[in-house]
C-alpha cells in the first residue's frame, strides 16, 4: 500500500499522523510485521549531532555609513577571519577558521580553544561579537576601516551553509603507533588503547535511508534547532561503495549540503568545538524526517544497530598516507557496548558524536511533526545514487615547475 | 571508615624512608597510590587517598608531618560541567578509574567524583570545555 508525500501532509495538518523515531520504529517493526507497520506509520524521525568541519555561514552585514567596501579586504569576526570576496558587505565565516595570533601547534599539542565554529555558537546565543574590517576604498565605498559590536539581530541575512553534513557511516580510528596522536577523531592512545567512531547508528539520517529514496534537493529537515533545507548532495559524496545486503553503505558514503536561516537556530544545537592538536569546528544537530511511502522505505528505515558496521582504520599510518587498509569491521551495537576486538585484542571505544542528543533531535521532530507544525516535503531533484557512477576521486598532483629561463643571448 | 585524598610532598632526604610502610603497619591505615613521583635527589609527590578507623587516620597524618613530609589537600579536583556536556561520550576513554563512565541504556556520561585521581587526561579529550580543573 504506498502513500503519497501529499496525503501524509494532510494527516499531519490534522494532527494524524503516526510518528515514530528511527529507534522506536525498531520495535515496531519486529512487533507489527512490515506490512502492518507501513500501513499504520507515517513518518520516521532520524537525528545526528557530532562535529561537522565543513559548516559555516553567510551574512549581510548592512552598509556603514560612509560605505566600506569589506569585499577584496579583510574581515575579521572575535579575531576570526571571515572570507569577504563577495559585494560589499556579504561575509562568509568557516567553522574551522583560527585567528591570525592563535599559537596553533607550536606548542604541541595545541589547545584550539576558539574559532569559527564558537563565532557561530556565540551569535546564535544573542552574544555581541566584534566585527572588524580593513578596506582600500573607493569613490563609492570610501570608508577604510570599521570597529564595531555587532549581534545576529543586527544583521540582514544571516544563514547556515554547510557543504558536508551528515556522513552516511564513518571511521572507528584506532593509532597502531607507539606515540599518542592527536586527530579530529579525538585524542588516540598508541597500541590502539582505544578506538574512537562517529556516528548516530540506528538514528543516522542517511544510514535509514541508504538509497536516498526519499532524501533530495528541497527536504525540509531540522537543522541547528530550526528548519532548514537539503541543498544538495555534499562535498565527497560517494554513493558507489560497498554496501551490506540491506543497501546500507560499510564504508563512508553519501553526505548532504544543507542550509537554514541562523536566526532560528540554537546554540544546543550549535556548538564550537575544539580538538586538542587538530583544530576548531562546529558541531551540527540535523534531523531528516523519514515519509514512509511503501514498505521498502519502511524496511530501511527500521535498521538497528546490530546491522550496520563501521570501518577500523589506523589514523597513525594509514588514514594520513592516505591508504585504503582496514582494520576490521565492527557493528555500531559493538561500538556502543564500550568494547571492540580489534586483531584479537579488545579495544575500548568512545563516541564523537552524541547519541543521547540524536535521541533528542529525532523526539523534536517527531513534536513537530505531530503538532502539525512541520511538513514534509517531495524532493525537487535526487541525489546521485549508488549505481549512478557519481564517486570521489583523490587530488591527482601535477607539480607546478618555474617556467624555463629564456637566455639574453 | 572514614577516608582522606591528601597529596604527600617528600623532602629529598627522606626518600631512602619506608614511611608509607610505617602508615600502614603502625598506623593502621589502608594507603592507596592513586599517583606517584619519587626521584633521587628531589621533591617526591604522592597523591594517596588514605582510609583508617578512630583516630587513626588523624594520627597517621600528625605522624607524617612529624617526619617531614609535607602534607597537602588535594586541592586539584576536576569538575564536570553537565550543563555545557553534549553526552558525545569521547571522555570515558582515556580515564584510567572509570570516574568518567556512559550509562549505555541511554549514552549518557556518569561522573563519580569518588574514584576521581585528578589525573587529567579527560581535559584534552573534550572538545566542549565541559571539563574543568578546579583549584580549591
Amino acid at each position: 500500500m504506498a502513500k503519497t508525500i501529499q496525503e501524509i501532509n494532510e494527516k499531519i495538518r490534522r494532527g494524524k499522523a503516526v510518528v515514530c523515531t528511527a529507534e522506536e520504529i525498531i520495535g515496531v517493526v519486529k512487533e507489527k510485521g512490515l506490512k502492518q507497520a507501513a500501513a499504520q506509520v507515517d513518518v520516521v524521525t532520524t537525528g545526528t549531532f557530532g562535529p561537522m568541519c565543513s559548516s559555516g555561514a553567510y551574512f549581510n552585514m548592512g552598509h556603514s555609513k560612509p560605505r566600506i567596501k569589506m569585499g577584496g579586504g579583510r574581515v575579521t569576526l572575535n579575531d576570526i577571519p571571515a572570507y569577504a570576496g563577495f559585494a560589499a558587505v556579504d561575509l562568509f565565516i568557516g567553522a574551522t577558521a583560527i585567528a591570525e595570533d592563535d599559537p596553533r601547534n607550536k606548542v604541541f599539542p595545541g589547545k584550539f580553544i576558539y574559532g569559527g565554529g564558537h563565532v557561530i555558537e556565540d551569535l546564535v546565543a544573542g552574544k555581541d561579537v566584534r566585527l572588524t574590517a580593513n578596506a582600500y576604498g573607493t569613490d563609492c565605498y570610501p570608508r577604510r576601516a570599521l570597529d564595531t559590536w555587532i549581534r545576529l539581530t543586527d544583521m540582514n541575512e544571516a544563514v547556515l551553509f554547510n557543504m558536508r553534513n551528515a556522513y552516511q557511516n564513518y571511521n572507528v580510528a584506532v593509532n597502531r603507533g607507539d606515540r599518542v596522536i592527536y586527530t579530529y577523531m579525538g585524542v588516540l592512545q598508541p597500541r590502539m588503547r582505544n578506538a574512537n567512531y562517529c556516528t548516530a547508528g540506528q538514528f543516522s539520517p542517511l544510514l535509514n535511508d541508504p538509497l536516498y529514496r526519499t532524501v533530495g534537493v528541497g527536504t525540509r529537515i531540522f537543522l541547528g534547532g530550526g528548519v532548514g533545507f537539503v541543498v544538495s548532495q555534499g562535498t565527497q559524496h560517494n554513493p558507489g561503495v560497498r554496501r551490506t545486503e540491506r543497501g546500507v553503505p560499510k564504508v563512508p558514503a553519501g553526505t548532504l549540503s544543507l542550509t537554514g536561516d541562523l536566526k532560528q537556530m540554537s546554540p544546543r544545537w550549535l556548538r564550537g568545538a575544539s580538538f586538542t592538536g587538530y583544530g576548531v569546528t562546529l558541531t551540527v544537530g540535523v534531523g531528516l524526517p523519514i515519509p514512509i511511502l511503501d514498505e521498502e522505505i519502511l524496511h530501511f528505515a527500521s535498521v538497528s544497530d546490530d546491522d550496520l558496521v563501521a570501518p577500523v582504520v589506523d589514523y597513525s599510518e594509514a588514514y594520513p598516507n592516505c591508504q585504503p587498509e582496514i582494520l576490521a569491521e565492527v557493528t555500531v551495537a559493538q561500538l556502543r557496548s564500550g568494547e571492540i576486538t580489534v586483531d584479537g585484542k579488545k579495544v575500548i571505544t568512545a563516541g564523537h558524536s552524541s547519541y543521547a542528543r540524536a535521541r533528542e533531535i529525532a523526539l523534536t521532530l517527531k513534536q513537530w511533526i505531530e503538532a502539525g507544525t512541520f511538513l514534509l516535503t517531495d524532493p525537487v531533484a535526487h541525489i546521485p545514487a549508488p549505481e549512478s557512477g557519481y564517486a570521489f576521486k583523490p587530488l591527482k598532483e601535477r607539480p607546478w615547475e618555474p617556467p624555463q629561463e629564456i637566455s639574453d643571448n | 571508615m572514614p577516608k582522606k585524598k591528601v597529596v604527600l610532598n617528600f623532602p629529598p632526604h627522606l626518600i631512602d624512608q619506608p614511611i608509607i610502610s610505617h602508615l600502614i603497619r603502625d598506623h593502621g591505615l589502608e594507603v592507596n597510590i592513586l599517583k606517584a613521583r619519587i626521584t633521587p635527589n628531589e621533591w617526591g609527590r604522592m597523591v594517596v587517598e588514605l582510609r583508617g578507623n578512630g583516630g587513626n587516620l588523624e594520627d597517621g597524618l600528625n605522624h607524617l608531618a612529624q617526619t617531614g613530609v609535607v602534607v597537602e589537600p588535594l586541592a586539584r579536583e576536576i569538575r564536570w560541567l553537565e550543563e555545557r556536556c553534549v553526552q558525545c561520550t569521547a571522555c570515558t576513554a582515556p580515564c584510567p578509574t572509570h570516574a568518567l563512565g556512559v550509562e549505555r541504556s541511554d549514552m549518557t556520561i556518569t561522573f563519580d567524583r569518588e574514584l576521581c585521581i585528578a589525573c587529567e587526561l579527560c581535559l584534552n579529550a573534550c572538545p566542549y570545555g565541559a571539563i574543568e580543573m578546579s583549584f580549591d
